[in-house]
């Protein structure tokens, strides 16, 4: 298993710049999440690490840089969860999560008995075997989002990229998919990049965390150091009590205006 | 892992069942369209004259009409109809559109103008038919064009820019076109019938033809049944897989287009086959390309064999355009299949 290391990457789409110098690093079984206000750039800085976008400064898979690295290479390292995965209409659970298996195919092979293993194997794992005949366009929110995470197993990664894996989920799912990651992570020693917009979740599973703002990387370190009420402040425009609460923090919204009328009955 | 585990996890393979299916139905639309035509001829006589062994007192006639008119005939509709339900298959899982068709990117168009300037501007006295050819090349340029155009664009999403620009060059083609035919008013009814579509004129050679693009096509398109389907996925999903989506993309635009661009040069634009086929069998069997494609070809040729058998019968001794009989037929029992699935197209 190896880690991830991004130095001085940038981006720009077209004339605009949207990422300025990031540096970061995660290694081997521990988890990095990147917290930031909409349009920080949390995305594009995922999808650089993935190959899916122009940059400069370099990525480091291991000890090679993704600049020299085919694609198909790559996507045996770094699987992607984007944040609004597609669910082909019809498509079977077992043929979707088999899909995840293309980085080990050649060009025009099919899968073999070996990639069905594996495949399985992933099922067993996330403990959704019973959905294999299913129609992933009919999933429930949990389950595809299990389906989704079963095929990027499935590409045998050693570093898991997830853009918001939880933002479309109950709070109860929420906690079961993130338990998921973090049993990969730890027992695998799965490399984790997550953007995450819960602070508090970000928190009590990554052991570090990256803060953009406008591109810019504004605080990283541990999460203790990076989460504090001036600084969501100053760069969420959000007004937060932070309690510390065992491994992680829990961070409060608090309303600023408004005379503590909640509107309801009394 | 148990045997159950075992069995859950099966690779998206062509079920027996629907391939036994989808060639029973191919084999009795080419019956059909053998057996029944303008001239009623007994079945017996029909198959004697196809094994050949019409030598003895027999009406020749009987046999050049089974040999030179109706075969060809057959298995060029076949051969177009599973044409256009491959290419059709292919551009729906290309551009990750259900409303795509082989003509999207301006097949149609492009062929419709070189058919419209070939009938009003070549010279009667050219030995060769030039409208065929001419067809070709416009079907081609058009989407080539189109390629091109989409490409320069560097904003938005490659799929979306690509049939935009497909749009612009129809909209732009489909005015020269209809600039011609004001010029050339006499060349108008030649014109209309080549627009809605004819298998009835273009015999074994017509066949000849359009076979080869047809083999590179399927072969093409068949060995990326796999990419297709990781392509359904979206591009970011696609290309963090490993695939090259662009090249990927170019080059199974290439080959429907170039299996549409000769289909439509013999047949003319033959509408509503290439999307109501594929989405037929994707109602049925499900999402995976490794099933549809296939499948469009059987139930593309069968369906386009009967088209041109009701075609041609309904109002015997006269023809109706093709193009009408598969948008008659295949409209409203595409709208009742789609009220009768519990998944629709998103």
């Amino acid at each position: 298993m190896t880690g991830v290391e991004l130095v001085d990457v940038g981006v720009s789409y077209g004339e605009r710049r949207v990422l300025h110098g990031i540096s970061a690093r995660v290694g081997a079984g521990e988890w990095l999440a990147v917290l930031g206000p909409n349009g920080s750039g949390k995305t594009t800085a995922l999808r650089a690490v993935c190959g899916l976008v122009d940059f400069d400064g370099d990525v480091i898979v291991g000890t090679t840089s993704i600049r020299t690295m085919h694609k198909r290479v790559l996507a045996r390292s770094v699987a992607l969860l984007p944040q609004h995965p597609t669910a082909p209409v019809g498509m079977r659970v077992s043929t979707y999560v088999l899909l995840g298996r293309t980085p080990h195919l050649s060009y025009f092979a099919q899968e073999t008995d070996k990639d069905r293993a594996v495949a399985e194997r992933v099922l067993d794992r996330l403990g959704i075997g019973a959905l294999a005949e299913r129609d992933v366009s009919s999933l429930s929110g949990g389950e595809r989002q299990l389906t989704m995470l079963a095929r990027a197993l499935a590409q045998e990664p050693s570093i898991l990229i997830l853009d918001e894996p939880t933002s479309a989920l109950d709070i109860g799912h929420q906690q079961d998919v993130m338990e998921v990651i973090d049993d990969l992570r730890r027992n695998d020693g799965i490399a984790v990049i997550s953007a995450m917009h819960d602070l508090t979740a970000a928190s009590q599973f990554a052991a570090n965390i990256v803060m953009l703002s406008r591109g810019h990387v504004v605080a990283s370190g541990h999460v203790g150091s990076v989460l504090t009420e001036e600084r969501i402040k100053e760069h969420f425009g959000a007004s937060v009590r932070i309690v510390q609460d065992g491994a992680g923090v829990v961070v409060i919204p608090v309303r600023t205006n408004g005379n503590g009328s909640t509107g309801a009955a009394r | 892992m148990t045997d159950e585990a075992a069995a859950r996890v099966a690779s998206h393979r062509l079920r027996a069942r629907w391939l036994v299916v989808a060639l029973a139905m191919l084999a009795l639309a080419m019956a059909a369209g053998m057996l029944f035509g303008a001239k009623s001829l007994p079945p017996s006589d029909v198959l004697r004259s196809l094994v050949g062994s019409s030598s003895h007192g027999k009406q020749p006639l009987d046999a050049v009409i089974v040999r030179s008119i109706r075969l060809p005939r057959v298995l060029l509709a076949g051969l177009v109809g599973g044409v256009l339900a491959l290419a059709g298959a292919a551009y729906q899982g290309v551009f990750a559109n259900p409303l795509a068709d082989p003509y999207l990117l301006g097949a149609a168009s492009g062929a419709e103008v070189g058919a419209t300037i070939a009938i009003a501007y070549a010279p009667a006295a050219w030995s060769v038919n030039s409208v065929p050819v001419a067809a070709f090349l416009g079907s081609i340029a058009a989407v080539a064009a189109a390629v091109v155009l989409g490409r320069s664009v560097r904003a938005g999403r490659s799929t979306t820019v690509l049939i935009l620009a497909g749009v612009a060059i129809a909209a732009f083609l489909t005015a020269v076109e209809t600039y011609v035919q004001q010029q050339h008013q006499a060349a108008i009814r030649l014109i209309y019938s080549f627009i809605l579509g004819r298998l009835g004129t273009a015999g074994w050679s017509g066949l000849k033809l359009v076979l080869p693009y047809a083999l590179v096509a399927a072969i093409v398109i068949l060995l990326h049944r796999r990419h297709l389907d990781v392509l359904s996925l979206g591009d970011d999903e696609a290309a963090s897989l490993g695939i090259r989506v662009a090249r990927v993309r170019l080059i199974l635009v290439a080959a429907a287009t170039l299996a549409t661009a000769a289909a439509v040069a013999i047949a003319g634009t033959i509408a509503f086959v290439g999307i109501i086929v594929p989405h037929t069998i994707r109602l049925i069997t499900g999402g995976s390309y490794r099933t549809i494609l296939p499948l469009s070809i059987i139930v593309g040729a069968a369906f386009l064999i009967l088209a041109d058998l009701v075609a041609r019968t309904a109002v015997a001794p006269a023809e109706l355009p093709i193009g009408v009989i598969t948008a008659l037929i295949g409209a409203p029992f595409f709208v009742v299949l789609l009220r009768r699935s519990r998944v629709v197209a998103q």
